[in-house]
């Protein structure tokens, strides 16, 4: 999935979004079993064909408030025999900085992640949002593809690039609601991969008719337009479905719904992915 | 029309807590639109329709001159006046001349958000003439003195009951009308107004250069009428509005009613192009046509190479229906005439950046809006052009310059990185409660949660 310019277009639109992405993953043939990996092409610097080697990137976010989640991506990606890595000197990628308009600053964090990530054959990020800060503007803000070609959210790593779309069944009889972080699913195009991990694990996703819609979060919009973005994640709690659970591979989503939920009393748990394909993982054990 | 979007976020808050109602109408109406789109692209090619809608107009942005100046010879050819107005105050001096020669006393107007740009209202009625608007929910907000909330629904922001209410005020209706009984009383008076009025205005959706042809759509009549009825017609349509060919029309007509409402065309069509009785051969129709080539800014936003594809703009509303800021409040928090991704891509560009200053950041940057743009405007991107200009320019505060600053910085060095996250995770509630940005969090949000070790801490532990 080589970066593409396309003109002036949304940068994103390069690497497919949306509908058109989901209806690829969709029609994809029946796929191999992760053990299978080893045969698929590996990022053209990668000279041994030992186990697949991933870096974390556990994002800034993850670093302080999804801990236990992010060394369950660990774990997780551990149980389908890779070396997960985690280079110290990681720290944000940039987003907040880039969103608000601060581009020097946001060169800066990108250029240092860049340099970070530089030997890594593949990066993944428990989360959606600064996977596409990698792959969508790393590229111009950089003008480099480099880290854009090898970085991917969890969900779309395990599903994508080494082909499981079954952990185990550790979620059977788990009723929770899915929100999709915008990030994900317009800018990457995430959308399928973590409803089918989640859903093979035996977990019934409640529909839920505000799923795709943004949260509210924002970056710096949840606190320059705090009434609005309060507004926003409360007409995402009001048409929640009966469950106990949302799942989210972001972060910073979940931090402002839950923030909320919790202002208003409201007893629903909010929690990361990443936790949750652990536990449909430990299933299978 | 006076520029109110630097206090967005104040008038965004009063929305949400003085007048809750107005987030319910907003966000029906707005899914409602949204579903009917969806359903109305479900059985054809939208990227095709898309993409190509996107070349036709960008094409003609960037032939604009000769395009105009092709649809102005067509226009006299027919009969037609064609006016050049580079300023509101342009088009002020052109109707009080009409105005004037004329004796005109009473206009009735088609919607145009291009004569709320220019405040036309205001100064026809401070030259003496007395202004109907025909459209009828441009008709319930001028009764409720409101300029328009949205630029398909202009009173999307109101409720059935807030229209009883006005209607019962001003024209008599029961106080528990249906909706049918409100339509017919509304029309009944407008009946009367279109008959005796002196002089129609209207916008334009289209300007086909090739045949002179300006393209009107609308669902009630009114705009037929207005165009056709009065003796002096004049039709004002910003610059951008050029199509080249005619074969091009109907295209854009289908693909514009469909993004804004869902519908497979506007349920009328009206094609002006030049006066009633005229040698051309347009049997119906005013005795005089004067059409108004506005700029008002646009050529400023033409010239800039960053943010011209906004002017591919057809006006149907979609992005403002899709998105979530808009929904909360509709369209008066953004303090002028454009609203949604629209009016932050819009409005800096025509009016100036200094003046709508927080526009571009009324946003999530969540996409959704790019995903349904007709004539794929990349908005998203055009919003960050803004914000990182108006960083640039020093307008948004050195409190926040700083803060990224310093967070910046941290990032590039790792343990200063993990020791200003621990400390994050830690702040008293007092301190959250003090310091910007937690504060405008903490007010609606708990902040969150954060007390055991970082993930750092836990891999260097080893993670089990």
């Amino acid at each position: 999935m080589a970066p593409q310019s396309q003109g002036t277009g949304h940068p994103c639109y390069a690497y497919g979004g949306g509908l058109s992405t989901a209806r690829r993953h969709f029609e994809k043939p029946a796929q191999l079993g992760w053990e299978h990996h080893a045969a698929r092409q590996l990022p053209g610097h990668c000279t041994s064909l030992g186990p697949m080697r991933v870096s974390l990137f556990v994002t800034c976010l993850g670093d302080r408030f999804f801990a236990n989640a992010a060394a369950d991506a660990v774990r997780l990606l551990r149980s389908l025999d890779i070396d997960v890595d985690f280079p110290p000197n990681q720290t944000c990628c940039g987003q907040p900085a880039w969103n608000s308009g601060h581009v020097p600053e946001a060169l800066q964090m990108a250029t240092h992640t860049a340099a970070v990530f530089a030997k890594a054959d593949y990066v993944v990020l428990p989360s959606g949002s600064c996977t596409a800060m990698l792959r969508c503007t790393y590229p111009r803000l950089l003008e480099s593809p480099a880290l854009a070609e090898r970085s991917y959210e969890l969900a779309e790593f395990v599903v994508d690039v080494l082909g499981v779309t079954e952990l185990g069944d550790g979620l059977a009889g788990r009723r929770i609601a899915y929100h999709h972080g915008c990030h994900a699913l317009r800018e990457i195009g995430v959308k399928e991969q973590p409803l089918r991990l989640l859903e093979s694990a035996g977990a019934t996703v409640v529909p839920w008719e505000m799923d795709e819609e943004c949260c509210g979060f924002g970056g710096l919009f949840a606190v320059k337009a705090p009434e609005v973005s309060v507004a926003m994640a409360d007409r995402k709690l009001d048409t929640l479905p009966d469950v106990e659970t949302v799942v989210s591979a972001d972060g910073g989503c979940l931090l402002q719904l839950d923030g909320r939920a919790r202002r208003r009393g409201k007893p629903v748990r909010f929690r990361p992915l990443a936790s949750l394909l652990w536990e449909a993982r430990l299933g299978s054990a | 029309m006076e520029v109110h979007s630097r206090d967005y976020r104040d008038r965004a808050r009063r929305i949400i807590t003085e007048t809750p109602e107005v987030r319910e109408s907003v966000t029906a109406a707005t899914r409602t639109f949204v579903d009917n789109r969806r359903e109305a692209f479900a059985d054809l090619d939208e990227a095709a329709l898309s993409g190509w809608a996107k070349e036709v107009k960008s094409h003609a942005l960037t032939h604009l001159a000769d395009y105009l100046e092709e649809a102005e010879t067509r226009l006299v050819e027919r009969g037609a006046h064609v006016h050049w107005a580079e300023t509101a105050s342009d088009v002020h001096r052109i109707f009080e001349r009409i105005v004037e020669e004329n004796a005109v006393r009473k206009v009735v107007k088609a919607k145009s958000m291009l004569s709320e740009e220019l405040a036309l209202n205001p100064f026809l009625e401070s030259c003496g003439v007395e202004v109907f608007e025909t459209d009828l929910g441009e008709y319930i907000i001028q009764l409720l003195g409101e300029p328009p909330s949205h630029i398909v629904g202009p009173s999307i922001h109101k409720s059935l009951e807030d229209t009883r209410v006005i209607f019962h005020e001003r024209l008599g209706t029961a106080r528990d009308a249906s909706p049918e009984d409100l339509a017919a009383a509304a029309r009944d008076f407008l009946r009367e107004t279109f008959l005796t009025a002196d002089l129609g205005v209207s916008g334009g959706n289209f300007l086909v250069a090739e045949t002179g042809s300006i393209a009107l759509i609308e669902n009630e009549g009114n705009i037929r009428l207005s165009t056709s009825v009065p003796r002096i017609h004049v039709a004002l349509v910003g610059i951008e509005k050029v199509l080249p060919r005619w074969a091009d029309l109907s295209t854009f007509l289908q693909v514009t009613a469909k993004s804004a409402t869902g519908q497979p065309v506007g349920c009328f069509v009206s094609i002006i192009q030049g006066p009633g009785g005229s040698a051309a051969g347009e049997p119906d129709g005013p005795e005089e046509l004067h059409v108004i080539l506005v700029d008002n800014g646009r050529t400023r936003v033409l010239a800039d190479p960053e943010i011209w594809e906004a002017l591919r703009c057809v006006r149907c509303g979609a992005c403002l229906n899709i998105c979530p800021v808009y929904r909360q409040t509709g369209g008066h928090a953004y303090g002028y005439v454009y609203s949604g991704p629209l009016g932050g891509i819009l409005n800096p560009g025509l009016v100036g950046l200094e003046e709508t200053l927080p526009l571009p950041f009324a946003s999530t940057a969540c996409g959704a809006c790019a995903d349904v743009c007709p004539v794929r405007i990349p908005i998203p991107e055009l919003l960050h052009v803004w914000r990182r200009r108006a960083v640039e320019r020093g307008l948004t505060g050195s409190e926040e310059r700083t803060a990224l600053g310093l967070f910046a910085s941290a990032a590039t060095r790792s343990r200063l990185f993990g020791w200003a996250e621990n400390l994050a995770g830690v702040l008293p509630d007092w301190v959250i409660r003090r310091l910007p940005m937690l504060r405008e969090w903490s007010d609606g949000r708990e902040p969150p949660r954060a007390t055991g070790p970082t993930f750092r801490e836990l891999w260097d532990e080893g993670i089990e």
